[in-house]
């Protein structure tokens, strides 16, 4: 996970705040998990968010999605619905338009995980 | 051609905020299942969508395997103008898919 949140943010220092990752703490089924995403930004020409990355400790690959949003979106935040394999840490990067990252992370109990069963 | 949902409201006034959600029928294959016999079921999943308001584009979002099967993604825009909203899929295999929707900004 370390290394795919690299490669998004480079060597630029993730802060803490702003970000806020809405998750159910406690999922029965890791194969369908709503999340979402909202960020704290006037989203104004000036100052706006540019990108939200998703990414998880323990799925067999770290991405979840990734979104890119310009400042006439209006309000920074999005939903979606993603599979979750294991109890684990899911983590929200949010990059604005003046190169700062900004997090926040969630840990999510999975008592039924997703894509490794068998069909 | 896969079952697609999408919700634009019709009308909007300019400037407005609106909610725009678009849902669409995939099974998201992980490419990390096995079938009964033991052989890996390849990856088979929508990689990026994207959303165009008029031409220009609003929302672009990349997929993985982790993306729940048929997709669902809810996000926001400004009413700046009458026109058509259009919503693009593509992913593995070839698979594309648009979608569009009409509103009218007073």
């Amino acid at each position: 996970m370390r290394a795919a949140i690299r490669t998004v943010v480079g060597e630029n220092q993730i802060n803490k705040g702003k970000v806020t990752l809405d998750i159910p703490p406690l999922v029965e089924n890791g194969s369908t998990v709503a999340c979402s995403v909202a960020v704290d930004s006037p989203m104004t020409t000036s100052d706006y968010v540019t990108a939200i990355h998703i990414f998880n400790e323990k799925n067999p690959q770290p991405n979840v999605i990734g979104v890119h949003l310009g400042p006439r979106a209006g309000r920074a935040r999005f939903s979606t619905r993603i599979r979750l394999a294991d109890t684990q840490r899911v983590i929200a990067i949010a990059q604005l338009s003046d190169g700062s990252f900004w997090s926040d992370s969630v840990d999510v109990v999975v008592t039924l995980g997703a894509c490794l069963e068998d069909s | 051609m896969a079952r697609a949902l999408i919700s634009v409201p019709a009308k909007a006034a300019r400037g407005e905020i609106i909610t725009i959600k678009a849902l669409i029928s995939h099974h998201m294959e992980t490419g990390f299942r096995h079938s009964t016999t033991g052989e890996l079921i390849a990856r088979d999943i929508i990689t990026s969508f994207v959303c165009r308001y008029n031409g220009e584009e609003i929302f672009r979002a990349d997929l993985s395997p982790a993306t729940a099967a048929n997709p669902f993604i809810a996000f926001y825009t400004r009413a700046t103008e009458s026109g058509t909203i259009v919503f693009e899929w593509t992913g593995d295999n070839g698979f594309s898919a648009t979608e569009q929707a009409a509103i009218s900004v007073e």
